[in-house]
């Protein structure tokens, strides 16, 4: 007998806190909606970010000028300030931001599992991803383009040169997938080695384990900077895609999806306004209702969208506009100094265009 | 009388009925919860408009890995490249635990060795290893050790032809022709016979104390003839040197694969090591006096009289270290090479179905580890006592 009471009370043991933890959402759903991946009901999970008072933001932290962790654990890259954009303009704080950091292969279960809110990640928006994987694309925050980089001394010049080399690249990317269409379509053989993380990958063709890396070019020029030799390495003249790069959000949760997209939005409409960081205040005295309509003086934008009406206010006050963001981690006032190209204003004859504030 | 009028006692009280009543309680409640479980994912699934299905595994996996055991071309569809994960997976291991036995049992009895030098190192081997994450041995591995051999250009040449260079180690392989198929199965057949032969000899000469003379020269004959077909018989393949600085033909054991395995080897190895220590060393010690006051040299006392007692200690946990290199292997993730857990990783990623991947993954290791489990059991029962 004494051995069926341990039983008991071992099953029990066993089984209450799993039971707490299933119920316990359920009942607390409705205060604090924090739950909506248990929760029967569906909640949106700007509700969920709102009474959690924080935006949790899944980013890579280990690419200078997207998102880079430094030795004091402070955050800083045009997917950070994406991150930083959102929460300025949910909580008015872009400090209210917890980052995650998450590999290529993690950031979608990480995403569709809720324990990020966003991703702000150097994602590519393809069709599969916006589909099947069931992930919802904001507006392109950087046009990219992979690309091949060597040795200087390799002498290699083009995709046909690295027959029977052997090439490095990041397990889960579209880089992996191109990679080989590129080889096949050229008739190209080469021994591809996979890497979980972008770390030991950049270690191995730093070491001469692989004759090239490749990877979105944007990434590979800032890798670069971080290998022992920069000077050393070359980008080859080739683009083998199109690598449309900005913030995903979970399929099916349209109130939290808009959010994001018109915080990004918000962020080049600001630059074709001329919207900066520096004369927003003096902006709130314009006269153009266009401006007066996106700072949140006139119509109801913001309270629309279930924000604060001054919210594009908030974020251009708080993280600046689109030019300066790029500016500050990628163009002319970072180490990289980046030209504008694609992701320039579509006046400009970039890419980047907002659909209207109204 | 009249206890035994008192048969009906109260059914909260009868340990019989509690006995079903916990159990059918125990059910209810693990039923309850998977469902609980099941609910819940579905409507996440749901939510997020995805079906479970196992349906993606038709469609084209369009990566390519960088090694393969069987043919795989990126337009294949996933479940070929998992297929070809399983293989490299398959591969390691049986390699590994091969190559971990040996180094372990060589280990566990240097340790009992009478050379001092021999000794030292080989505790300081066994607790480095054992007390050191594997993780951190396998980068140890990668990048210090095959890393630091030279570029392609100016690769290190040993006689054999082997080469050994950044793009992997180049060995003598036997080609893939039916010959060479039909050599192995002399051999295999050769070894059989040999195994007979060996057995009656030694019950000839002790039952009925003959010299063995005749069954000595068929072993050397069968020794001579084997021996003729390894060097001639197999199409050894020696690697060629190739104008992009690569190496073509033998077999070219990649850095990754190189330094998985050796990492596998040496982690698993210590342990077994002391397993092979701790199993000798519960051999009592009457049985070394016993044998070598019998006049047996100390060799043929560890292989005739301790070794076999030891092996009864042994294999049970043995069983546990040769399913801990099969679960192990699958950090080859981390180094970059293409195992079960890569591919897999890869495939859910591409199509957004981790679940479905996951119980794939789950059942590969899974039904591994039992084939393990039970063909060490199967092992076990054959070295046990025979009572008599």
């Amino acid at each position: 007998m004494n051995k069926w009471k341990s039983l008991l009370i071992t099953t029990l043991l066993m089984v209450l806190p799993l039971a707490a933890c299933e119920t316990a959402p359920e009942q607390t759903q409705a205060s604090n909606g924090d739950t909506q991946a248990t929760s029967s009901k569906p909640t949106s999970r700007l509700d969920t970010v709102k009474s959690r008072g924080k935006l949790i933001c899944g980013v890579d932290g280990g690419i200078p000028g997207f998102s880079y962790v430094d030795q004091n654990g402070n955050y800083s890259g045009i997917d950070v300030d994406v991150c930083k954009a959102v929460a300025a303009a949910l909580f008015n704080d872009p400090s209210a931001v917890e980052y995650r950091n998450l590999d290529a292969t993690e950031r979608f279960t990480a995403l569709s599992s809720g324990e990020v809110d966003m991703l702000a990640r150097n994602t590519t928006w393809t069709i599969s991803r916006d589909t099947s994987v069931g992930l919802e694309f904001a507006p392109t925050t950087f046009y990219d383009g992979q690309g091949m980089m060597v040795r200087a001394d390799s002498g290699m010049k083009t995709l046909k040169d690295m027959q029977g080399k052997s090439i490095c690249v990041e397990a889960g990317t579209t880089s992996e997938l191109n990679l080989t269409d590129n080889l096949r379509k050229q008739g190209v053989e080469a021994e591809t080695v996979t890497f979980q993380q972008a770390d030991p990958a950049y270690a191995a063709y730093a070491e001469g384990r692989c004759d090239g890396m490749t990877s979105d070019k944007s990434q590979l020029i800032a890798r670069r900077s971080n290998l022992p030799n920069p000077e050393e390495h070359i980008l080859l003249d080739v683009t083998m895609s199109k690598e449309p790069l900005g913030p995903v959000t979970i399929n099916n949760d349209s109130a939290w999806f808009d959010t994001v997209k018109w915080v990004t939005y918000a962020l080049i409409e600001a630059e074709e306004l001329g919207i900066t960081q520096a004369n927003v205040d003096e902006m709130k005295n314009s006269t153009d209702p266009t401006i007066k309509r996106f700072l949140g003086l006139e119509g109801d934008l913001g309270t629309g969208m279930g924000l604060s009406n001054d919210f594009a206010y908030n974020v251009i006050k708080q993280v600046g506009n689109y030019g300066e963001v790029y500016d500050r981690n990628l163009g002319k006032q970072s180490q990289f100094k980046l030209d504008r190209g694609l992701n320039d204003l579509w006046t400009n004859g970039g890419l980047l265009y907002s659909p209207p504030f109204r | 009388m009249v206890e035994r009028k008192k048969q009906t006692i109260p059914i909260w009280r009868d340990e019989r009925f509690w006995r079903i009543a916990l159990q059918i309680l125990a059910v209810l409640i693990f039923v309850g919860i998977v469902a609980l479980l099941m609910g819940n994912l579905n409507r996440n699934l749901a939510q997020q408009g995805n079906n479970f299905g196992f349906g993606f595994l038709k469609n084209e996996a369009g990566f390519s890995i960088s090694e393969t055991l069987i043919p795989y071309k990126p337009k294949d569809p996933y479940s070929q490249v998992l297929l070809a994960g399983l293989a490299n997976s398959l591969r390691v291991m049986i390699l590994g635990m091969i190559l971990t036995t040996i180094v372990g049992v060589l280990a566990g009895i240097a340790s009992f060795s009478e050379n001092w030098l021999l000794r030292q190192l080989n505790r300081v081997y066994v607790e480095v290893v054992r007390n050191t994450p594997l993780l951190l041995q396998l980068f140890f591995w990668y990048f210090a050790v095959f890393f630091s051999l030279p570029k392609p250009q100016d690769m290190i040449k040993l006689p054999g032809p082997i080469f050994m260079s950044k793009r992997g180690i180049a060995i003598p392989w036997p080609a893939n022709t039916l010959n060479v198929w039909i050599g192995l199965l002399v051999l295999g057949i050769g070894i059989i016979v040999a195994i007979f032969i060996w057995r009656s000899r030694i019950q000839l000469m002790t039952e009925k104390a003959e010299s063995g003379q005749p069954q000595l020269i068929a072993l050397i004959i069968i020794a001579i003839i084997s021996i003729l077909i390894i060097i001639f018989g197999l199409g050894w393949q020696a690697p060629k040197i190739i104008a992009t600085g690569g190496t073509e033909g033998g077999l070219n054991l990649t850095l990754e694969l190189s330094a998985l395995l050796t990492g596998l080897v040496f982690y698993t190895g210590a342990f077994i090591a002391e397993i092979v220590r701790a199993g000798i060393q519960s051999v009592p010690k009457g049985q070394w006096e016993a044998a070598k006051s019998l006049g047996l040299k100390s060799g043929l006392v560890m292989r005739l009289v301790i070794f076999p007692q030891a092996l009864r200690v042994m294999i049970p946990s043995l069983n546990s270290q040769y399913m801990n290199l099969a679960k192990n292997s699958s950090l080859a993730i981390a180094i970059g090479y293409p195992d079960l857990y890569a591919v897999a990783n890869t495939t859910y990623n591409q199509t957004g179905r981790p679940i479905e991947v996951f119980l794939l993954i789950m059942a590969a290791y899974l039904s591994i580890n039992l084939i393990i489990s039970l063909s060490m059991n199967l092992l076990n029962k054959t070295v046990q006592i025979k009572e008599r």
